[in-house]
């Protein structure tokens, strides 16, 4: 009896907690198919007119290029650097050590909005002007904490070791690198490097600072939110839900399952 | 005399105010075994990684078939190592990642191939190559290292404990074929362990180490039975010591004052000196004193541990000094009991306190 | 030189992600702090060090202000609460009453909306509360209530918003930190006769309390640092301190104030982070 009232209940919490997480998305799908000028009920009927409209919009499409570019390369060099950074300090024991991963690290404590501040504000007085690369160069200070950590917590004495021995067989530092850090570093890469993608793309209050003309998808969702609720909205949301569900998916099953196997 | 294969001079090695090796001299011959024992903290760990190239010493050098080699890199240097956890390649196949060394040093394809197969074959995996590491057990494991690290044919080869994390079956089983194997090869072995067991069973020389130094070296029986320091003593399984004091000579024998009493020990040293007497349980009797046998006071016996090749026994002297002795399986003792003790004074090591 | 020789020649890897944090992320606050003692007089900011803008913050003239950091802090501080309270039942649920096989499908699943877009997923909640939304239109048609009832553009539905996003987040955590209890420490308490509730409160919750910390404290960081949600959620007639330095970089370009002002929230920040250190190991994450 015990048992039963338990699973009831834990069947109960789950419930509740999916019904409270999933509202919002539920509603925000089914409107966008919604056969009506507003995205709010009753339910006129289904329709895909919004996603028609959505995807005549040129400076949308625009936009999305634009944060595609973003993510992809800004993660690139995050992963990158985060990766060098965490290989070279995993390899020795300098004093400044600590000093060197503090520094790294900080950035994660500080909020978005105050890191945009600054860019935007050293950007003013250097006289640069706002540009889609002053948003990847904010998104690289954002994402870098997160692909140094990712790659260092795999870079333990295991991996110093595995590398001693390939020197010790008559590998080269270069070969080593190649032949045995990067591949066997490869799930965590690949981790470090869809995780700072997918904020990246999603990132909003930095990009919003940094751009002028050429803007990313959220910056362009939000001036779209101003005119007011739209299934045109919806239907927007909707798609880069998927695009994001699809790469975290894709993720899921291609890398964070081999970096839990491995 | 020739020189030796290896030589280790003067080699020290600091961090910071510490000293993790402090300036040993070592020569070793070619197609030598050689055990380096000691506690862990006792540099016999950085000795290897000296020795292997991982480490660079303070000071001293190294010279390895007639070579100074001081100065070389791992990847430059006749050693392979075989590592404490193995450090296999945890994406690469078996056959891979015994290839992986023969590949740096350029061997062609098909030799390579055959090469591996015959590695494998000598470590007793023959037909494991295309497993994957995570595939294997320990001790499947342990032997790709050992393959891995033969392959390249090196001059020296180096295990840094690595039957530590092996059952002890299977420990006992490795050690015969690590034996078999280095005669084989006629490689140059210079094995690390804390096991004074495993130790006596592989080595043709142990060298054993304490706080950076090396306490005593040489053949395991000699070491076991004739040991150079109160260390080595103590370390190489158990032991009574006995501290005393040097009174007085007599004939071959000299005069020391315990707290067993005067005993007549065959043995050399200045008088007056307070030295340590070291003595097996082994070599130890209970009873009456048998002719060119050494009496000792009596005891009352305390404890009798049944370990069945012998009896464990614990016994304390009136002057409340305890002794362990190791007596026949069949030995009647009585616990409680009290019984006079003896022993071969031919066993007795006199020791520097 | 203690180190393998050939690692020498990646000595100098660190280097270029050690540069690229001191020119972008160092330096700009440094920058910040440096205008945040300047003062803007018609357009213009005059370079004379003052703490004028501290002043207009906490001084007399900055009700404004002063209110804008105690909404975000009461804001703040309720999100992180009502998180945990929602987080930690579904954590434990999934972690100890789900069979293992399926905790890490459930468990992606249940944070999907997670990785929706940040804007999204706050207009979606939009959606839900406004006055023609999904609860007041329900409401109305159960003729439980006689009028719309809009729900948007309150504290509520900021907090409303907060708690859905940092409650999958502190799952992910609570989870992670659960998953890594040794099921002997449970087992060894029931053993010596201990009841379901004993074995929580004293097992389970004091070692989960790690997961709850790191969690917490991201709540709180990104929380008080947000601008996205309670500007499209509560609107502006109340305002956070994020939409208070905003409104100072759109409205009226005062960047001195605006600095100040990030200054300040980086302060808090700050604060919060030597508060929670020492239970907080970022390597955990």
């Amino acid at each position: 009896m015990k048992l039963r009232g338990s699973t009831i209940g834990a069947g109960l919490v789950l419930t509740v907690a999916a019904l409270f997480i999933f509202l919002p998305v539920a509603v925000l799908v089914q409107f966008s198919f919604q056969d009506g000028l507003v995205p709010v009920p009753p339910f006129r009927g289904f329709s895909l007119r919004w996603y028609e409209k959505a995807l005549e919009n040129r400076r949308l499409i625009e936009a999305l290029w634009n944060s595609l570019a973003v993510a992809l390369l800004s993660s690139l060099v995050a992963t990158i650097l985060g990766f060098l950074a965490a290989h070279g300090l995993a390899r020795r024991r300098a004093g400044w050590n600590r000093a060197a991963e503090l520094l790294l690290m900080a950035p994660i404590t500080v909020s978005y909005l105050i890191i945009g501040m600054g860019l935007l504000m050293t950007f003013t007085m250097a006289g640069l002007a706002k540009s889609l690369l002053a948003v990847g160069i904010g998104h690289v200070v954002i994402n870098l904490p997160l692909a140094f950590a990712i790659c260092y917590a795999q870079l333990g004495a295991h991996q110093v070791a595995v590398e001693r021995a390939a020197e010790d067989l008559g590998a080269g530092p270069w070969q080593t690198l190649l032949l045995i850090t990067v591949p066997m570093m490869a799930p965590s890469l690949g981790a470090a490097f869809a995780l700072s993608a997918t904020l990246s793309w999603d990132e909003f209050v930095i990009a919003f600072l940094l751009s002028r003309f050429d803007v990313t998808l959220p910056v362009v969702i939000w001036s779209m939110l101003r005119s007011g609720l739209s299934p045109e909205l919806n239907a927007v949301g909707t798609m880069v839900f998927a695009v994001s569900v699809g790469a975290l998916l894709a993720a899921e099953l291609l890398i964070f399952r081999r970096l839990r196997g491995g | 005399m020739a020189e030796p294969f290896l030589l280790l001079e003067g080699v020290a090695k600091t961090y910071g105010a510490t000293q993790a090796v402090a300036g040993i001299d070592l020569a070793v011959e070619r197609g030598e075994f050689v055990v380096l024992l000691g506690p862990s903290g006792s540099g016999k760990t950085t000795i290897l990684s000296i020795l292997g190239g991982f480490i660079e010493p303070t000071s001293g050098r190294m010279l390895l078939d007639g070579e100074d080699v001081t100065g070389l890199s791992p990847a430059r240097r006749p050693t392979a190592t075989v590592f404490q956890d193995y450090a296999l390649f945890p994406h690469m196949s078996v056959a891979a990642n015994v290839a992986f060394g023969l590949a740096m040093h350029k061997v062609p394809n098909p030799e390579r191939r055959r090469r591996v197969e015959e590695m494998l074959e000598r470590v007793g995996l023959a037909g494991f190559g295309r497993r994957r590491i995570h595939e294997l057990s320990g001790g499947q494991r342990q032997r790709v290292a050992l393959a891995r690290a033969i392959a390249v044919e090196p001059k020296l080869l180096l295990l840094d404990e690595p039957l530590g994390a092996l059952d002890l079956a299977l420990r006992r089983q490795m050690q015969e074929e690590l034996v078999r194997l280095q005669k084989q090869l006629g490689t140059t072995f210079v094995h690390v362990t804390h096991d004074q067991d495993e130790a006596m069973s592989i080595a043709d020389r142990i060298v054993v180490m304490n706080h950076g130094r090396i306490e005593d070296q040489g053949r395991p029986d000699r070491v076991y039975l004739k040991p150079a320091s109160l260390f080595a003593a103590t370390f190489m399984g158990e032991s009574n010591i006995i501290t005393g004091t040097v009174r007085a000579r007599d004939g071959r024998n000299l005069l020391i004052e315990t707290a067993l009493g005067t005993l007549a020990v065959p043995a050399d040293a200045e008088l007056g000196r307070s030295i340590s007497l070291s003595l097996r349980p082994e070599h130890l009797g209970l009873g009456p004193a048998p002719t060119g046998a050494l009496a000792l006071p009596s005891a009352i016996i305390e404890e009798v541990v049944f370990q069945g090749t012998h009896l464990r026994v614990r016994g304390r002297t009136e002057s409340g000094i305890e002794l362990l002795l190791r007596l026949p399986a069949g030995s009647s003792v009585g616990q409680g009991t009290r019984a006079p003790l003896h022993a071969d004074p031919s066993r007795i090591v006199l020791l520097a306190s | 030189m203690t180190r393998p020789l050939s690692t020498r020649l990646f000595s100098f890897s660190p280097t270029p992600a050690l540069i690229w944090t001191a020119l972008f992320f160092v330096l700009p606050l440094l920058a910040m702090a440096a205008v945040s003692l300047t003062r803007r007089e018609r357009g213009e900011i005059i370079a004379t060090w003052t703490l004028a803008n501290y002043r207009a913050f906490f001084g007399q003239g900055g009700g404004v202000f002063l209110q804008a950091l105690w909404n975000s802090l009461e804001v703040t501080l309720t999100v992180t609460l009502l998180s945990v309270l929602v987080a930690y039942p579904i954590a434990y649920v999934l972690a100890y009453r789900v069979p293992p096989r399926w905790q890490r499908m459930l468990l992606v699943l249940l944070v999907l909306p997670f990785w929706t877009s940040y804007v999204i997923r706050s207009y979606s909640w939009l959606l839900v509360l406004s006055e023609k939304g999904v609860i007041s239109q329900t409401l109305q048609s159960l003729g439980l209530t006689d009028g719309p009832i809009g729900l948007g553009n309150t504290r509520g539905a900021t907090i409303l918003g907060f708690v859905h996003f940092f409650a999958m987040l502190l799952t992910l955590t609570i989870y992670a930190n659960l998953v890594q209890i040794r099921e002997s420490y449970r087992r060894a308490a029931a053993d010596l006769g201990a009841s379901s509730l004993q074995i929580f409160l004293q097992i389970t919750l004091p070692l989960s309390l790690p997961g709850v910390a790191v969690g917490a404290f991201l709540t709180f960081v990104l929380a008080i640092g947000d601008y996205v949600t309670p500007q499209i959620l509560g609107g502006s007639r109340e305002l956070l301190l994020p939409q208070a330095i905003m409104l100072q970089i759109g409205r009226t370009a005062d960047f001195p104030l605006a600095a100040a002002m990030s200054m300040v929230l980086m302060g808090i920040v700050t604060l919060a982070y030597l508060l929670f250190a020492r239970h907080l190991r970022m390597d955990r994450l």
